[in-house]
């Protein structure tokens, strides 16, 4: 297919382009296969360069002659562009359709883009698996990287190489995936260095009506345990919700079969009340016209924020376990791809300072969430002002973001990044010209060949001109466990991606621009006091050598 | 004393929830005329926690336990101080007399008139000179041609809740003047309470006319058009009164109301919809219950926080403001407001658009001057408001908590716009409800003139003052953009926050973490010593190599940062593009000369792009209006690591430090 076929109209002069808080432009209009292009062709004038991809939906109006066509974006950007000529507005909507929603990932404009920045550290080489567990090893000896999902047959959607107890071997490994939801056995999240408890993650054990056991799957999380001491499973959905499970073949763990763990029902919302809750915040942010009585209670009828809440606490509560009562814990819901990576990934920021660092979050978006098999492309494949009726997609990476950002909010001198990191990813997840956020699994990005063919997110981010503009300029290393306050009144609505589009941001840029303006004012005082403190000492000695000729 | 039953409890146990951690201190308990005061036993630790007896809202006794018998000490902060006693009849007996002392029936018995003034007359006088309205309307260039003062209210005959000193239109003469204070409510007739130099506009208040349903006085539209006049750019005034339409509508049953567009010409009326003092008082109450909700669901929180009503209150009076100042500095149209009787929406509204209009009501001393003039001076009733004696308790309502949780919203809003900090706000609420100085005590000018109180006690101000640097938000720039001009706030719904530090302080994340203040304050104090060491090391170096001092400044360039726009507007990095667009898919290179070329746009000429170095350290450049530098010296931060509730006299607090 050539991407001519679905241009109908290629280009059109005199368009008007509204955006929130910037000057309208009149231009240009330009569809290219990946772009939506206005330019004012003058110089020095801002243009608006748009993925098609980032394209959620499209409303079109007509009044007259004249065209209108809203373009709602899937970072929750609304564009209006008046288009002169029916025909040409009716051409331009239909093209932008087809060309936001093809199919075949080898359209994609990540396989188009040629980056024009210097690459100095491939992003694809970042984040490997076996680097990861040199650090593990520096710390224990009693976990292994096990190569028995080499060819992802055991499970499709892990990667490679995982980390299981070492007395387990591979084979016991195998009979555990095949008791376990999509052959997610139970794997190493995360090593508590303190006290050397861990946290692992699976699927769903599949128990079933007739509560079927396995006894590989019960000596591999045994073996996690020390002697003498119990676990915790946190299973993420309410206890009725597991019951029923066990009617398609899932279930959870019995006390009866695994009497060394104490399990904790949480509830956290799948993925299809998720998206629900997003697409009805999205809507009340919008609408400005809401009385307070009006937005108080459609903000708490989209749910949103209790997601929020219910998420957080159930991180702090395997955080709890792990650093509190120096237990290990097993997450899993049902298949172990949404609610259970919010909660692992969200722990280990609690627990872990390296994770609050620009490098290591993204070593844990990489492991706990790339690597972890979190279905990107079905769940991140439409936004909030999407039409159709969802299917698989839910705002769950985005969901994890908020809560991240809830936390940085809370602690805001003990992370490395500033909320533009999460922003940024949040972005990326739903619309890129990099790679990374391709695919749903470490498989799936084999055989896409996106390593070899596209460029990956962190090539770009880590470079120095890109961190030193993510850097939190009041960060302060902290190694301390921190634990975020989940009451209501603590947690926010995240307006940097809520609100974003709805007011403008001078006032917060201006006060960011203060707060790096004292730090490095600081930085610079000290550089000249102490070369001056070098030169003074330096004259000091040598003013007797020229006192005596 | 002669109400203090018991003096001293032994082994009493004081509960603390904070931060979800729950915590008992085993202590001795005192009472004394002015405090209630718990010393823990712990021997290193000695935490002390002090209650101003007037800072007591209410007493409770839960049902006793097998610990033992229960007290709960309602705080006008929203603090709730919780004590186990081991024997009943010393709870019994703690109960009695607090209830008594919490309530005192005469003025006489509040602490700022329990102290000895004469020990130290001079810094007495001086507290009281330090934040006057005077100096407020001479900032402002009046008396001008426009607006003169009169000495027509100099002994409160025309009107006792009003100020001995009022500035009028010069074009209302004595009669008018008494007319038109004959035809409102309590005799508050319409006099200055802001003037905008830059439009010639003004923002005057009074009460509402008692105009019943056709009553009309010739003086009082002859006072409306001498406002009018008093401002040569326009044709027409605003009256806006902050009632909710309907409100004022009834009034005109009692013989009040409001002014008819028909009698008055010239003028256009706004209704603001602000609620009355009972409607507050119990949106408050409600907004209370939900942040001492135990382990509410967000849902809960977000229901409690709608009915409660609260922040809809809180937008009314931020929208009352922002409609005053935009007529005035975008239209220069002059603004008379009103309510009922002028003391409560009609501060409120005045004072909000006083800020958003003048930058100098966002310093520290601004603030204070404002709430002096617009609350103090004009007969806000403080201490019916806020209940200093044993009164009606019907009088009571949080009118300034209103104004102050404005601000705190604003500056949520425009965080380097303001030099105070949430502190200060906070500060200043606790202080006119324990009313521990002179500022706050009576209801108007006229009865703290007839109390002498600037003979018996000190001002608030100057206590607020010596503490300044406490208060000090270090982001404020004076120079910078949001701090200057006019201040136009988003106040769609969804700006509005629940006011956390006040109504649910004990929600906090643990480790108590570190704030960007706190950190951006102690690296600033550290830059000011860089800065003098750094003056020091060049005069010793020019001394060692014999050539002039040259006071070399270290100049950081500010970086401008364009966050959501420019960068992130879209994942494909080229959002600007300046190269021909034949062949667009092909070119994507011109990101950083593009976006390097828009921040140059951005970046508007600007003088103040570097801090001013002065090697003798920049304390003083704070403090622009700082007109008694002396008062801070030598005072000690009293109370680290002690809680002190409606805070402590220097003198006590000698028995505090540990």
């Amino acid at each position: 297919m050539e991407f001519a076929e679905l241009i109908k109209t290629p280009r059109v002069d005199g368009v008007v382009l509204h955006r929130p808080f910037m000057p309208t432009v009149e231009g240009t209009l330009c569809l290219t296969g990946h772009h939506l292009i206005l330019s004012s062709r003058q110089d020095n004038t801002e243009e608006l360069w748009l993925l098609h991809s980032n394209i959620d939906s499209i409303e079109k109006r007509f009044l007259g002659s004249l065209g209108t066509i809203i373009v709602k974006c899937k970072d929750l950007r609304m564009i209006q562009l008046d288009i002169p000529g029916m025909e040409e507005c009716l051409n331009i909507g239909s093209s932008i359709e087809a060309l936001s929603t093809l199919d075949s990932v080898s359209l994609m404009y990540p396989y188009f883009y040629r980056p024009m920045f210097e690459v100095i550290e491939d992003g694809w080489n970042s984040f490997l698996p076996e680097d990861a567990f040199k650090d593990l090893e520096s710390m224990t000896e009693e976990w292994r990287l096990s190569e028995v999902n080499r060819d992802f047959r055991v499970c499709t959607t892990y990667p490679p190489l995982v980390a299981v107890p070492r007395d387990v071997d591979d084979d016991t490994l195998r009979k555990a995936a095949s008791f376990r939801h999509g052959g997610r056995f139970p794997v190493l999240s995360y090593y508590h260095k303190k006290n050397g408890m861990v946290m692992m993650r699976a699927g769903q054990p599949l128990t079933g009506t007739n509560g079927r056991r396995c006894k590989e799957d019960e000596r591999l999380i045994n073996a996690t345990l020390r002697p003498g001491k119990r676990g915790y499973v946190i299973d993420t959905r309410t206890i009725t919700v597991a019951q029923q499970a066990k009617a398609r073949g899932g279930g959870f763990e019995t006390e009866a079969n695994y009497p060394q763990w104490r399990r904790i029902h949480k509830a956290i919302e799948r993925s299809n009340v998720l998206q629900d809750s997003l697409i009805k915040l999205v809507e009340a942010c919008n609408d400005q016209s809401h009385s307070m009585d009006r937005w108080l209670s459609k903000l708490e009828a989209s749910n949103w924020q209790t997601h929020v809440k219910e998420i957080l606490t159930t991180a702090c509560l395997a955080a709890q376990c792990i650093d509190r009562e120096g237990a290990s814990v097993l997450v899993h819901g049902t298949e172990g791809t949404d609610s259970t990576l919010q909660v692992t990934s969200l722990a280990q920021i609690i627990l872990d300072p390296t994770c609050r660092t620009i490098q290591g979050f993204q070593g844990l978006v990489e492991r706990e969430w790339l690597q972890a098999g979190h279905p990107f492309a079905q769940r991140c494949s439409m936004s909030a002002y999407s039409n159709s009726k969802p299917r698989h997609e839910a705002p769950v990476f985005l969901l994890f973001l908020d809560c991240v950002w809830q936390i940085l909010r809370q602690f805001p001198c003990s992370f490395q990044f500033t909320e533009q990191l999460l922003v940024l990813l949040f972005e990326h997840a739903y619309a890129s010209q990099f790679g990374t956020f391709l695919g749903s699994s470490a498989a799936e990005r084999l055989r896409l060949s996106l390593p070899e063919k596209t460029v990956s997110l962190w090539s770009w981010v880590n470079r120095p001109q890109e961190i030193d503009h993510l850097s939190n300029p009041l960060y302060e290393p902290n190694s301390l466990v921190i634990w975020p306050s989940v009451a209501p009144q603590s947690l926010l609505l995240w307006e940097g991606v809520f609100l974003r589009w709805n007011r403008s941001p001078r006032c917060q840029e201006e006060a960011h621009e203060e707060m790096v303006h004292i730090i490095e004012y600081n930085k610079e005082l000290q550089n000249k006091v102490n070369s001056l403190r070098r030169q003074l000492a330096q004259l000091e000695t040598q003013e007797p050598l020229l006192q005596t000729p | 004393m002669e109400h203090i039953r018991t003096p001293k409890v032994e082994q009493v146990r004081l509960l603390q929830c904070r931060g979800g951690q729950r915590k008992t201190l085993l202590g001795t308990l005192y009472l004394s005329a002015t405090h209630t005061i718990f010393v823990e036993n712990h021997p290193e630790t000695r935490r002390e926690t002090w209650v101003l007896h007037s800072m007591v809202s209410g007493l409770d006794r839960p049902p006793s336990g097998p610990t033992g018998s229960q007290l709960l000490l309602r705080c006008k902060d929203f603090r709730v101080i919780h004590l186990l006693f081991p024997q009943e009849r010393d709870c019994v007996d703690v109960h009695a007399s607090l209830t008594r002392l919490s309530r005192p029936e005469s003025y006489s018995e509040l602490y700022c008139l329990s102290i000895n003034p004469n020990t130290n007359q001079e810094e007495r006088e001086k507290s009281w000179s330090l934040v006057l309205p005077s100096q407020d309307y001479q900032r402002m260039g009046l008396p001008n041609n426009l607006w003169v003062a009169t000495a027509a209210n100099s002994e409160y005959k025309m009107c006792d809740s009003y100020p001995a000193q009022l500035f009028v239109s010069r074009w209302a003469s004595p009669a008018i003047l008494m007319g038109s204070s004959r035809f409102r409510s309590r005799g508050r007739l319409p006099v200055l309470s802001y003037f905008h130099q830059d439009t010639l506009a003004a923002v005057c208040r009074c009460s509402q006319p008692l105009s019943g349903f056709s009553g009309r006085s010739e003086e009082d539209e002859q006072m409306l058009t001498a406002v009018m006049k008093a401002n040569p750019g326009s044709d027409f005034i605003y009256v806006v009164d902050t009632r909710p339409r309907l409100n004022a509508m009834a009034n005109r049953a009692a013989g009040k109301g409001y002014e008819s567009e028909d009698h008055y010409g010239n003028i256009k009326l706004h209704f603001s919809g602000i609620d009355n003092i009972h409607v507050m008082r119990s949106s408050q109450q409600r907004i209370l219950d939900v942040g001492e909700q135990r382990t509410p669901s967000m849902s809960d929180f977000l229901l409690g926080l709608e009915n409660s009503g609260w922040l809809k209150h809180i937008k009314a009076v931020l929208d009352a403001g922002v409609f005053i100042a935009r007529a005035v500095a975008d239209e220069g149209v002059s603004v008379v407001v009103h309510c009922s009787d002028g003391w409560d929406r009609t501060a409120q509204a005045c004072s909000v658009a006083s800020v958003l209009l003048e930058p100098y009501y966002r310093t520290t001393k601004g603030l204070m001057v404002l709430i002096e003039k617009d609350w103090v001076s004009f007969g806000h009733k403080f201490s019916h408001r806020y209940g200093h004696l044993d009164g009606d308790p019907r009088e009571v309502s949080p009118v300034l908590d209103q104004f102050l949780e404005v601000l705190w919203q604003l500056a949520q809003q425009f965080p380097c716009a303001f030099q105070y900090n949430e502190r200060f706000l906070l500060d200043v609420r606790s202080h006119a409800y324990s009313c521990q100085d002179g500022t706050f005590l009576g209801n108007s000018e006229k009865e703290r003139r007839a109390l002498r109180l600037q003979e018996r006690s000190f001002s608030v101000w100057s206590r607020l003052w010596r503490d300044r640097e406490k208060y000090w938000n270090p982001l404020y720039r004076a120079e910078q953009g949001q701090s200057q001009g006019v201040l136009r706030p988003n106040t769609t719904p969804y700006c509005f926050k629940m006011w956390k530090g006040l109504y649910s302080p004990a929600e906090t994340p643990a480790p108590q973490p570190k704030t960007p203040a706190d950190l951006l304050s102690s690296v600033m104090e550290g830059s000011q010593q860089l800065e003098q060491e750094l003056a020091n090391q060049q005069e010793r170096l020019a001394a060692l190599t014999g050539k002039p001092i040259s006071y070399q400044k270290v100049e950081v360039p500010k970086r401008k940062i364009n966050q959501s726009q420019l960068r992130y507007s879209g994942p494909d990095p080229p959002t600007t593009y300046s190269y021909p667009i034949t062949s667009p898919a092909q070119n994507h290179g011109s990101f950083h000369r593009a976006s390097e070329a828009a921040n140059q746009k951005s970046r508007r000429p600007d003088a103040g792009l570097c801090l001013p170095l002065e090697p003798q350290g920049s304390g003083k450049g704070r403090d622009p209006d700082d007109l008694s530098s002396d008062l801070e010296s030598g005072v000690a931060d009293l109370s680290v690591g002690d809680e002190v509730i409606g805070g402590q006299d220097g003198e006590e607090a000698g028995l505090s430090s540990d």
